[in-house]
């Protein structure tokens, strides 16, 4: 076995990387893959530029004077492309090359194809008029992608700028780990400051920091010339002086035996608790509808991670809980409740919410939890439409308001101390904290019980999860209610904070936004998904709910779209994966891996044990 | 060895002509089998005789046409394959079935999930019971490896299984069957894919697992020596149907055993 | 996945089963009751039988009956076309390609956009049928390039992984051409040109729209064609063969790749004549057009039984009736108001009654090898 491994095999076992041969020389280009990338840029850039992207997010200012999203959106692709063109694949012995100029011309040429694809939208746009099927055709566009020039000009500019990019995308493969570090955190730092903008504004306002924003950000949007500059320059020196810093403490904590890494990690969540509990009292409204958004999305999506995550079931009609929620609570609540008015408080309500949704996800997840698991997506899909067209319909809307809805729904009041509506965020924000704590809790507990353990079984391989005595179908359907209840804890929110329900808040694609966001930050990962609600909910927004960048909210659900399509094809473990989900997704690289390290378990190594066959093989 | 023949004693297991079919083909054909306390059984047979197929039918992985399979004289017929393990019969797998990204030691402590009893609840509120039960499952999941010497234990308690070589995951394969906490093991040709030293080593363990922890095993085996060490009696099956049964040297001179095997061209 | 028969002798023997069980009797027995009914109405309307749920039932007339059956035959063509394209790519890869939905709506959305120009140019009044025959030459063209683009991109890459990864990565692509219609043609319902008076009226035959014959004359033309190219072309043969087991395929010297590109361009082209018919007999599409009709389509794959192509469009027929029929012939009956709102409703209770009574579909299922036990 030894023999086959590579020559370059160090003492411990673990290959070193081979030293990489000389660079190649700048023209010794892979053309047709070049032309096919810059091509396939191209193509992504007219699309971009007729999604009407730049001109709708023109306004949003990142940097003031030079840069504002919507350009932004215009430059990611032709450095993407640019950085990409230069990738090597690594082969099994092949001599790795070092980037050199090879790497920045590959750069140049591909990011100058790639930004191409603008120059000839230009020419188009100058020259025919399309406008009947492509409703962005206008002449708004042709000015902003020309800077307001004649078309020769933005037929130039944009080749020299999609090449610049392009060049910049090839410059970063020449950047050693350090020095890459820090321009990736000068970036993350001056976009993240840009982003954030509506959050640091509404905290510093509420902490009275007032100047430190008037300095940082323009009047009217957007980072100052200057302190961009200030911020790429402090957050690059804190990147080299941090050089690893972080991961280091992180390889440390991983590394602490039992009890100590218990309290280290209870110490980081007790830590981040008291940061949740104490920031929004700093904020402004902005900050705290923002966090009652994120935080019911977590909800959601920590209740889906049950079904999807742990027990490995894709339910596609996961939003149907949250309707039945939403539903069971305003009828319980609201005195305009057509039919029944009971008027219950909120809390008392809440016990019928969790019976009524558990029963629902009986109801639904028993004929359906035999199937296929693919089957099993669609029929859920169905039920979950189902249940939003029965409400929509005339047929009952005796009972739930039909498309008119049920509305006047009260606050939540909790034990007479403070009555939680929609008109203080920061209390929703609170309300919604405590039920994601017990989300977090309970998904935390069962994942490692039995159960969780049956789930992971039923996940990895049914039949034969079945012949170690478990119960798949009872494990896979107490999956289906653990999740359905969960749910229903953010319906039961969701109507006291926004005070009325209406079918159409309740569409399948809903549904599919909370599993982008599960699958986003990492399926079966808590922190995952907390993590991936937070990105994408804060920062994009929710079906219905605003995020950080506003303007985005037309183009959000295309960007979900994509980034379903690409984290299945470039992550499929998600952001913060699940040590467990990653493994299955990567079994097979892992297992070679591990064979390359020497750490695998061949037969001769099992042979340290006590057998007396050990004597006899050796 | 221990003599377990008496047929005055009630049988372990005992199937009554059962049958399976797979669309007119006779995989089984009306088969008396049985197996008593404390016995191991060989079943052999060349390619194709049924013998998987029997396995398959006893833990309900396979519907039964026909006959009737008695477990500590009631019948099996009509349960789901749960709870025939949750009745005492676990099995391993020809081609070892893992939970490849479970870890050694989650692997067998899954397989106690019929002998345990905590709910969700016991899980969500942390309550002394079910601190308790973790605590023995993980215990006894941790006895269960050990009795494989050194091999799965220690630091390979936290490897995901898929890492573990062959022969390991053989043997984790009959951890897991052994921590159902059965009466009855069926062993899926325990040793292939091994090579000598390890098959010589595990069919010494198949002796120990009947005479230190009690259980009736069932072997299926192409290896004649293993046959030859661990079995009371040898079943041959042909076709699905029993054209053969008693201690190893009956059967191995046998003329109807040897014409099936040279029939087939198999090296016996 | 290993899959038993749950036929076994005894009892039911869980909860669950008890369940699925009730769900079964329930299922038929309000569907018996319903046509009960609406047979009792039919017969005298002051049957007490048919009064006993619901006062207001009035019953149809045999016009109206017709009408009803006619229009969901048209539908179920349609339905049946889109359904090929599931049927084939689940019987070759194994996995449900839920963008193939949107792949319709493109077929319609690029035929309102030529048949609009051509409108412009005079050519549609002109000479229809002309103008109808190059539009669904464009559009099969257009869906095809999509749907052998959307190979190409996001499933080849996946092929081999676990099966919910290429179905949550259609998902994805679903989405993601859904969102590109609205944002680069709007997002609101765009119009076909108007159509000549004998595709709009009714003809003496049998009182049906010209638009309906024509739907199915098409329907059946195209399905008969592909049937003969499956069966009896070398392209075909390999498609059964890679559906039967791609690995074995290969080593016979087939080109799995290829056969699979063929696969998804056929189904596609199937796709955008099905999005022509939908232009020409609603001459409306919206972004969304293409969701229910897919998940229906599906449906109709999987009552069919998937891997059948005869299947595929008797399964599109019987849920374009039942969703047509249906809910007047069932739910009106027994007393529910406003039926009309629950035909999609209705829809997806005919998958599911189907899948819990039989789910392997009416003709059976043709699976790739490793999906059989």
């Amino acid at each position: 076995m030894t023999a086959t491994l590579p020559p370059e095999t160090g003492a411990a076992g673990v290959p070193a990387e081979p030293s990489p041969a000389a660079a190649r020389p700048a023209l010794a280009q892979d053309w047709r893959r070049l032309v096919r990338m810059g091509a396939v840029g191209a193509a992504a850039q007219i699309f971009i530029a007729l999604s009407n992207m730049p001109v709708r997010l023109d306004e949003r200012v990142v940097v003031k004077p030079v840069l504002s999203l919507g350009y932004l959106t215009l430059l990611i692709v032709p450095f993407a492309a640019g950085h990409r063109v230069g990738h090597q694949i690594k082969r099994e012995g092949m001599a790795v090359h070092a980037a050199g100029a090879q790497e920045v011309v590959g750069g140049i040429a591909c990011g100058a194809v790639a930004g191409g694809g603008v120059s000839l939208l230009a020419v188009l746009l100058a020259n025919f008029d399309l406008r009947e099927p492509l409703v962005n055709w206008s002449p708004i566009l042709a000015e902003l992608l020309s800077f307001g020039n004649e078309t020769w000009f933005a037929v130039v500019i944009w080749l020299l700028i999609g090449a610049a990019v392009g060049a910049a995308g090839g410059l970063l493969r020449l950047m050693g780990p350090a020095a890459r570090r820090a321009v990736v955190t000068m970036a993350l730092a001056v976009g993240g400051a840009a982003v954030l903008e509506p959050l640091v504004v509404d905290l510093a306002e509420g902490m009275r920091l007032e100047a430190l924003t008037d300095r940082l950000y323009a009047r009217r949007g957007g980072i100052n010339w200057s302190s961009a500059l200030g911020l790429a320059a402090a957050s690059g020196v804190l990147a080299v002086l941090g050089r690893g810093r972080i991961r280091q403490a992180r390889t440390h904590i991983a590394s602490l035996e039992g009890a100590k890494r218990t309290r280290a990690n209870s110490g980081l969540i007790v830590l981040t608790g008291a940061l949740l509990i104490v920031l929004p009292l700093f904020a402004g409204k902005l900050t705290n509808e923002l966090l009652a958004n994120v935080g019911l999305f977590v909800l959601l999506a920590l209740g889906l991670n049950i079904v999807v995550g742990l027990a490995g079931i894709l339910d596609l009609g996961y939003v149907a809980f949250f309707a039945v929620g939403s539903y069971s609570a305003a009828v319980l609540t609201a005195a305009t409740s057509p039919r029944i008015n009971p008027e219950l408080p909120w809390l008392v309500a809440l016990i019928f919410v969790v019976v009524i949704t558990g029963l629902v996800g009986l109801f639904i997840g028993a004929p359906v939890i035999r199937m296929r698991g693919d089957y099993l997506a669609i029929v859920t899909l169905g039920f979950g439409e189902i249940i939003r067209l029965i409400f929509l319909s005339d047929w009952l809307s005796g009972w739930f308001g039909g498309s008119q809805g049920i509305t006047k729904i009260p606050g939540a009041g909790i034990f007479g101390l403070t009555d939680v509506a929609g008109t203080d965020p920061r209390r929703v924000f609170y309300l919604v904290l405590a039920f994601c704590a017990i989300a977090i809790y309970v998904s935390w507990r069962l994942e490692r019980s039995r159960l969780g353990r049956a789930w992971m079984a039923v996940r990895e391989d049914e039949t034969v999860a079945e012949a170690m005595g478990i119960n798949t179908v009872n494990v896979k359907l107490l999956a289906f209610v653990v999740g359905a209840v969960l749910g229903s804890f953010s319906g039961a929110i969701f109507s006291a904070k926004v005070g009325s329900v209406f079918p159409n808040s309740f569409l399948i694609l809903v549904s599919i936004v909370i599993l982008v966001v599960v699958i986003f930050g990492g399926m079966g990962s808590i922190v995952g998904v907390i993590a991936g609600s937070a990105v994408l909910i804060g920062v994009l927004g929710g079906p219905k709910q605003p995020g950080l960048l506003a303007e985005f909210s037309e183009f959000k659900l295309l960007i979900y779209g994509a980034l379903l399509i690409w984290m299945m094809l470039a992550r499929p473990e998600g952001l913060i994966p699940s040590v467990r989900r990653s493994r299955e997704l990567h079994q097979q690289e892992m297992a070679q891996d591990a064979w390359l390290k020497g750490q695998v378990d061949d037969d001769l190594d099992g042979d340290d044990g006590d057998g007396p066959q050990a004597a006899v093989a050796t | 060895m221990t003599a377990a023949n008496g047929t005055a004693r009630r049988p372990l297991l005992e199937t009554r002509r059962l049958s399976v079919d797979f669309g007119g083909l006779h995989a089984l054909d009306e088969l008396d089998f049985e197996v008593h306390e404390g016995e191991i059984v060989s079943v052999i047979g060349p390619n194709g005789a049924g013998k998987t197929t029997l396995f398959n039918a006893i833990t309900a992985t396979v519907e039964a046409s026909g006959g009737d399979i008695l477990f500590e004289g009631s019948s099996l017929m009509g349960l789901d394959p749960n709870r025939v393990t949750a009745r005492g019969i676990a099995r391993t797998f020809q081609n070892v079935r893992l939970f490849a990204n479970m870890t050694v030691l989650e692997n067998v402590m899954v397989s106690q999930h019929c002998r345990t009893r905590q709910h969700a609840f016991g899980a969500l509120l942390y309550t002394p019971s079910f601190r308790r039960e973790e605590a023995e499952i993980r215990e006894r999941a941790e006895t269960v490896l050990s009795f494989f010497g050194s091999r799965l234990v220690g630091y390979r308690f936290d490897q995901p299984a898929f890492t573990l070589s062959y022969a390991n995951r053989r043997r984790l394969e009959i951890a897991r069957a052994m921590a159902t906490q059965p009466k009855l093991i069926l062993l899926d040709e325990p040793v292939a894919g091994m090579n000598p030293v390890e098959s010589a080593e595990l069919t010494g363990m198949i002796g120990r697992l009947r005479d230190e922890w009690g259980f009736a095993i069932v072997v299926i085996e192409h290896h004649m020596d293993v046959v030859r060490e661990v079995s009371d009696r040898v079943v041959v099956l042909d076709h699905g149907t029993k054209i053969a049964e008693g201690d190893y040297a009956e059967v191995s001179t046998d003329p109807k055993v040897i014409e099936a095997y040279l029939g087939q061209g198999t090296d016996a | 996945m290993m899959r038993r028969r749950r036929t076994r002798s005894g009892a039911p023997r869980s909860g669950v089963d008890w369940f699925l069980t009730f769900l079964r009797v329930a299922i038929l027995t309000v569907v018996a009751v319903g046509i009960l009914a609406f047979i009792a109405q039919e017969i005298d309307t002051d049957n007490p039988f048919a009064r006993w749920a619901n006062p207001d039932a009035t019953g149809l007339t045999g016009a109206q009956f017709r009408g009803l059956v006619v229009s969901g035959v048209a539908q179920g063509c349609m339905y049946g076309l889109i359904a090929l394209g599931y049927s084939m790519v689940y019987g070759v890869l194994g996995f449900i390609n839920f963008a193939h939905g949107e792949v319709f709506m493109v077929g319609a959305m690029t035929g309102m956009i030529t048949s609009n120009k051509l409108a412009d140019a005079g050519l549609w009044e002109s000479n229809f049928i002309g103008s109808l025959v190059l539009i669904v030459i464009v559009s099969m063209i257009v869906c095809t390039l999509t749907a052998v683009i959307m190979e190409r991109v996001a499933y080849r890459p996946l092929r081999g992984s676990p099966r919910l990864i290429p179905l949550i990565t259609s998902i994805g692509v679903s989405f993601f051409i859904q969102n590109a219609s609205i944002v680069l043609l709007g997002p609101a319902a765009k119009s076909y040109p108007d159509v000549p008076d004998w595709v709009k009226d009714k003809h003496t035959f049998m009182q049906i729209e010209g638009a309906r014959i024509l739907v199915v004359v098409v329907a059946t033309v195209s399905m008969l064609v592909l049937w003969y190219l499956v069966e009896h072309t070398k392209g075909g043969k390999a498609m059964r063969a890679v559906a039967e087991d791609a690995e074995i395929a290969a080593l016979m010297g087939i080109n799995v790749n290829r056969t699979i590109v063929k696969v998804f361009a056929v189904g596609g082209a199937m796709a955008g004549l099905a999005g022509i018919l939908w232009g020409i007999l609603f001459r409306s599409v919206i972004h969304s057009t293409g969701f229910l009709p897919g998940i229906k389509a599906f449906s109709a794959a999987v009552v069919g039984g998937i891997g059948h192509l005869g299947g595929a469009m008797a399964g599109g027929i019987s849920i374009g009736v039942a969703e047509s029929v249906g809910p007047l012939l069932i739910l009106e009956p027994l007393g529910v108001s406003g039926v009309s709102q629950l035909r999609d409703a209705v829809a997806f209770a005919v998958l599911i009654g189907v899948l819990l009574l039989r789910p392997a579909g009416i003709f059976g299922e043709r699976l790739p090898a490793e999906d059989r036990t």
